[in-house]
């Protein structure tokens, strides 16, 4: 039988801080300004604290020495708002596949761990104060036509649309999309080609969106132009990087869509 | 801008072109390797001459090159475009990039090895081609292309060079022939194994089968 030693055990099941960090953290007061790497020690982190509440921590004891708390963008949480964006350790979101930021805890790092952390580059995403990028360069792509302009009443009867099951699921698996930009922040090229080949593939795959199928696509891809994305060298970072894990099927259907639209569609 | 203009000059436009002609340039390359590989039959060149006579004197063939450079043009062009696009998406760069994690580095280097392949074709076109159909455009006679072969593939500098640009071409094409169909948009479950498959065989083989050319004449294989 063996003897419990209730201060070690605690220790290890985690439910006292027992992890030092070293941070190297980029720091920028605003958009205009030059930025750099701040070095910050941080002592009794949890290996339960999800990667944004060591950020709390921090910013707490930057608070507590009389400095500027790190900005940083978050919301929900619980990783289906796609606001948290941090690049860590030349990873976006992070070590792990499939999460976000917010989902991402300290148990996936080791005790005495030097953490470097970036905000997204692309010229898009212009950084607007520390790890605060301004990503309204999704917003402009998607008002240039990733939705459908039909006034739709009440809902009708779920079975008056008949809509293949294949169809249906790889159009939800689309649009789990949340916009993050881990796709952009990844791709060599700050590509947006993934995160524009889901919301267009979300709409092209059911009824409701073939209306505007030819125009959105043309639409979206200009106005992805003009912010000033990269092109894909399909290299497969983005989907290898993207917490809900779209598929590289997209983007081939997103150059099907254009191109098909670009030469049979009435606008000349 | 026209729509023509406006699609090939967008960024999924300049991807469609550079797939376009990397597929030409492929096609480009089996009938290339099949026309050299008759130095292999080792009949002091007769096979090898008889195809080269051919390709360098059918008026169908000499039009078609004509298409080739074009399609060469436009591929080099087209990528050196891209390249400066897309650097400029990301004018700051990231002081720590882990990108080993989710991308091959051949895949995010097309670019170099592009430029390695460039610097190769320079090279490979002053000792062969050019020539060649300098001497056509003078006299109207063609070189002994054979005899030219095993003149140049003496020198083990030389031949270590066309190694090393079989390599550039080997890692070029076992992402840009697989890259081509996505571009095209061509990404099917019943057909990616096969895409794949092909791509990865062609891109092992011909690159083996352009090396053993050098290879075998310096080492007397092939005389």
């Amino acid at each position: 039988m063996p003897h419990l030693k209730v201060e070690s055990d605690i220790k290890n099941i985690g439910m006292e801080g027992n992890m030092s960090l070293s941070l190297k953290v980029w720091r920028q007061s605003d958009k205009d300004a030059a930025g750099g790497f701040e070095d910050y020690k941080l002592a009794h982190v949890s290996p339960d604290m999800s990667f944004l509440e060591m950020f709390d921590v921090l910013n707490e004891q930057l608070i507590e020495e009389g400095k500027e708390p790190v900005s940083f963008d978050h919301d929900c949480r619980e990783g289906i708002c796609g606001a948290c964006s941090m690049y860590i350790n030349g990873r976006p979101h992070g070590p792990l596949r499939g999460v976000t930021t917010c989902q991402l805890h300290m148990r996936s790092f080791k005790d005495g761990d030097t953490i470097v952390v970036e905000p997204w580059r692309a010229s898009a995403f212009p950084v607007i104060k520390d790890l605060v990028v301004d990503r309204d360069a999704f917003d402009r792509v998607i008002s240039a036509g990733g939705f459908v302009s039909v006034n739709t009443g009440n809902a009708q009867d779920a079975n008056s649309l008949p809509i293949a099951k294949e169809s249906a699921d790889d159009a939800f698996a689309a649009a789990a999309c949340i916009g993050c930009g881990a796709c952009v922040a990844a791709c060599k090229n700050a590509s947006a080609m993934l995160f524009v080949s889901a919301k267009i593939s979300q709409l092209a795959l059911l009824p409701q969106g073939q209306a505007e199928r030819s125009i959105r696509a043309e639409k979206m891809v200009a106005q992805m132009d003009a912010e000033g994305f990269g092109a894909c060298t399909n290299t497969g970072a983005c989907s290898a990087e993207c917490p809900k894990e779209i598929s590289l099927e997209n983007i081939a259907r997103l150059n099907r869509e254009y191109i098909g639209a670009k030469f049979s569609s009435s606008a000349v | 801008m026209s729509w023509f203009s406006q699609t090939l000059t967008s960024s999924i436009g300049k991807k469609l072109l550079m797939a376009l002609t990397g597929l030409f340039l492929i096609s480009f390359l089996v009938v290339h390797a099949t026309i050299n590989a008759m130095i292999f039959y080792n009949d002091g060149g007769e096979t090898f001459s008889h195809w080269g006579h051919f390709m360098g004197t059918n008026p169908i063939i000499r039009t078609l090159e004509i298409g080739l450079v074009a399609g060469f043009i436009l591929h080099i062009a087209d990528g050196l475009i891209l390249w400066k696009n897309n650097r400029e998406a990301r004018p700051v760069r990231y002081a720590v990039n882990n990108a080993s994690a989710n991308s091959t580095w051949y895949s995010r280097s097309m670019g170099l090895l592009g430029t390695l392949l460039l610097i190769f074709l320079v090279i490979h076109t002053a000792h062969f081609w050019i020539p060649n159909r300098s001497n056509q455009f003078a006299t109207g006679e063609e070189l002994n292309l054979y005899q030219m072969m095993l003149d140049i593939f003496q020198n083990p500098v030389i031949v270590l060079i066309y190694v090393l640009g079989c390599i550039s071409l080997f890692w070029h094409l076992l992402h840009g022939f697989k890259s081509a169909f996505q571009s095209l948009g061509l990404n099917h479950v019943k057909y990616n194994g096969a895409i794949s498959f092909v791509g990865t065989a062609f891109s092992i083989i011909v690159p083996i089968l352009f090396a053993l050319m050098p290879i075998s004449i310096y080492l007397g294989w092939v005389n």
